[in-house]
């Protein structure tokens, strides 16, 4: 395709590693000619797509680093804000009794699989210049998909924390009541008790965060360069039908999630040495 | 808080009785043991006292009062400990007592240093051995300065070190001026700790004496059967 | 409590990265725009000229204007005239001006069983697919390109829901067309995402040039007597910049597939 664009063509939404000579989606196998249909590469099996995805794994892009810093920033953030507020509210209500203690468990349990897409659009209404919180002019920026996702967390973290602690008291209680410790200090001593069990719960969290495109899609607007993260970034190719691309993304951010958990497991490993 | 009197004291889940109508009345000073054979209730009396389940009939006198007025504490069979070190696990206990975390402190390490364990106070509490974890508890129960101790089985798992150096702080204990309430199936062990021995059979107290005069003579038919389960040798190490 | 509340906020603000001191100009626009690749060739050269960053939101026109009326972009660029005028009317935009034009082509399998290729117009196409029973995905997304399809199928006398075969994705060109090559269908596309679509299959431009299927682009800054936080002045540079010779230059050259696909009309 030598009548490809200039050289100053500036691929911002095409995450091709490196510049490219033309935006033929020919690709490797195009073939001299006017008409676009030609050079087209013929219907690609799954094992041609996932070879061409790990070739272009071999060329870097400071682009796809962006993206990938990018989503551990609004997961890792959102990750703080459901701990901080999530396991609080699980530990309180393992322990708390009160009638509707079971219903609200049952409520607890069912928003852990609130749809993201569902969350993505409530938070858009709020975040929306004509919604209730539209001063803050938050909608469509990290600061939205943040909130987004705490809103995804915070009910997992809880529920799962709930059901630790609540184990851990079960077993606890008696001596716990003898003794005479208030239910907050009781709280405080379970948590710290259960701290390894509970960062189960907190990577399950980061997993939840991290895997989901609904809401950051929605409320972030998928904008190049702010506001793509790895999940909207493998929407949007897909969506081009760039799929060899998609998987490339695909792999990276199954790999980040790895790397997080394999050091996550690390450090349980050495704790459970230490501390038993 | 004392004379601690029970009454009638029932205890009788899903129809079972298990407590038929205890009649108990204890001092305020001593190694009071109660024996008796497997299912007795030895465990359950003390669960009962230490308001962990409800009695089904009969009363508690705590001196003039319904409820105990002094502090109490207890040293279950297998103890509880926090997956934390050895120093927290004391001194979690002082937190309800209107005590500054540095004498909190202070009072956990006199305690640690008074059972042994000083030398372990960073350690992880969950990687003791059974004796130390027993010391532990003990350490934790002593910190807390109870006026009654309830200790169920303190040394049913240990070996002959353990158990005696459990015995010797349970004989300081009782030197301080708390109350020691505890069950055993070593009838040397109570021998050599209690003051008096109270002998638990069919859901009944049925003998209450001074330790002595009870391994010397058992009154009740049930208390000398089961003292004569025993080696004839036991009666050799009484002491 | 509405003072803790800030805190959070800021919080939020900045957990989500550095304030930037530059200016920033929120656009809503069309997929079509932004997955083409025109955005990337032309707005670089737009942030050059006026150190204005351009955060692009890149949704269905139906979802653009949406977006315009709630006051949560300033400025949107989009294609379907009858919507953006209602849009301006009801005094949600400051003004409409012409960008440029593109066109629609129509999509479908390479051996083309509903024989459209020598149909002659847009019209008489539609009529031969909806004749042949042969399969046709719409994008059904209130979209500028959607909203085109379904006024075409109306002067075709066609009502296409009536279709056994017609079949709406409720989505972007993208998948729509994945769609359409997945089952090898028929479908109505804007020329420039075709060219920078990578799974075609066995799918190719079978008709396109009758004129009905240009599609005009229309330029509108969002009014700010209805939303004042709008960036009023960042706005109308960029429609002043789309419409003058250095940004119809810019559009003319854009490049996909080595063709021109946007047309520059702004009226002098």
């Amino acid at each position: 395709m030598e009548t490809g664009n200039s050289g100053q063509f500036n691929p911002a939404i095409n995450l091709r590693f490196g510049p490219q000579p033309n935006a033929s989606p020919g690709g490797i196998l195009a073939t001299p000619g006017g008409s676009p249909t030609i050079g087209v590469a013929k219907p690609e099996s799954m094992t041609s797509t996932l070879l061409e995805a790990l070739s272009l794994l071999g060329s870097f892009d400071h682009r796809l680093l962006d993206i990938v810093l990018l989503s551990l920033q609004v997961s890792l953030s959102a990750l703080a804000i459901g701990t901080l507020v999530g396991l609080p509210i699980g530990a309180w209500l393992a322990v708390a009794e009160f009638r509707g203690r079971g219903a609200l468990i049952v409520v607890l349990n069912a928003l852990m699989g609130l749809p993201s897409v569902v969350v993505g659009v409530i938070v858009y209404l709020a975040l929306s210049r004509s919604g209730p919180f539209g001063s803050y002019g938050l909608l469509f920026s990290p600061a939205a998909m943040i909130t987004a996702q705490s809103v995804l967390v915070v009910p997992l973290i809880a529920a799962v924390t709930r059901q630790i602690v609540e184990d851990a008291w079960r077993e606890y209680a008696p001596e716990f009541s003898l003794i005479g410790l208030t239910r907050s200090q009781s709280v405080l001593l379970l948590l710290a008790d259960c701290r390894f069990s509970l960062t189960v719960a907190t990577l399950a969290g980061l997993g939840r965060a991290m895997s989901e495109v609904g809401a950051v899609m929605i409320v972030g607007g998928n904008i190049d360069g702010y506001t793509r993260v790895m999940t909207t970034a493998i929407a949007l190719e897909t969506s081009k039908g760039d799929l060899a691309l998609s998987i490339a993304l695909g792999i990276v951010l199954m790999s980040v999630i790895v790397a997080l958990n394999v050091a996550a497991h690390h450090v349980r490993c050495w704790a459970a040495r230490r501390y038993g | 808080m004392f004379p601690l009197r029970l009454a009638g004291l029932r205890f009788a889940p899903d129809g079972r009785t298990v407590l038929a109508g205890l009649d108990l009345e204890l001092s305020g000073e001593g190694i009071s043991v109660v024996l008796g054979p497997n299912g007795a209730g030895k465990t359950l009396l003390l669960r009962l006292l230490a308001g962990l389940l409800p009695a089904h009939g009969g009363s508690i006198f705590w001196g003039n009062s319904a409820r105990p007025d002094g502090r109490l504490a207890m040293v279950f069979q297998q103890p509880m400990l926090l997956r934390l070190s050895v120093l927290t696990n004391v001194e979690f206990a002082l937190r309800p007592q209107a005590l500054s975390p540095a004498e909190r402190k202070t009072r956990t390490m006199e305690v640690l240093e008074r059972v042994g364990l000083a030398h372990r106070v960073r350690d992880c509490a969950r990687l003791l051995s059974g004796g130390e974890r027993q010391r532990l508890a003990l350490a934790r129960a002593w910190a807390m300065r109870p006026r009654l101790l309830l200790l169920d089985e303190p040394t049913a798992s240990l070996d002959p070190t353990a158990t005696d150096a459990v015995e010797r702080i349970i004989r300081e204990i009782r030197t301080e001026g708390a109350k020691v309430l505890m069950t055993t199936h070593n009838l040397g062990q109570a021998t050599r700790l209690a003051d008096d021995i109270i002998f638990l059979a069919e859901g009944r107290v049925q003998e209450h004496e001074p330790a002595q005069r009870f391994f010397a003579h058992p009154q009740s038919p049930a208390a000398r059967a089961f003292m004569q389960g025993e080696l004839p040798w036991r009666i050799a190490f009484a002491h | 409590m509405a003072h803790r509340f800030r805190s959070l906020m800021l919080v939020l603000g900045l957990l989500a990265g550095p304030v930037h001191a530059e200016e920033t100009l929120v656009v809503a626009s069309t997929t079509s725009t932004e997955q083409s690749g025109l955005f990337g060739w032309i707005l670089p050269r737009f942030e050059q000229s006026t150190a204005i960053k351009v955060r692009v939101v890149a949704v269905g026109t139906g979802q653009a204007l949406d977006i315009g009326r709630r006051g949560d972009a300033d400025v949107l660029l989009v294609h379907d005239r009858a919507a953006e005028d209602k849009f301006v009317a009801e005094g949600y935009g400051s003004y409409r001006q012409d960008v440029m034009v593109n066109d629609f082509v129509f999509i479908g399998p390479k051996d083309d069983p509903a024989k459209i290729r020598n149909a002659g117009s847009a019209l008489n196409a539609l009529k031969a697919i909806a004749a042949s029973g042969q399969p046709f995905i719409s994008r059904g997304d209130k979209s500028g390109t959607h909203a085109a399809e379904l006024r075409l199928w109306k002067e075709a006398g066609v009502d296409p829901k009536g279709l056994a075969s017609y079949k709406e994705t409720g989505s972007g060109m993208g998948p729509t067309l994945n769609m359409a090559a997945a089952t090898n269908a028929y479908t109505l596309s804007d020329r420039a995402t075709w060219y920078a679509f990578r799974n075609r299959r066995d799918l190719e431009l079978v008709l396109a040039g009758d004129p009905v299927l240009f599609n005009p682009y229309g330029v509108i800054p969002v009014n700010p007597a209805r939303h004042p936080h709008v960036k009023k002045d960042a706005a109308e540079r960029f429609a002043r910049w789309l419409t003058s010779p250095a940004g119809q230059e810019a559009i003319a050259s854009f490049r996909a597939d080595g063709q021109q696909v946007f047309f520059p009309n702004a009226k002098k």
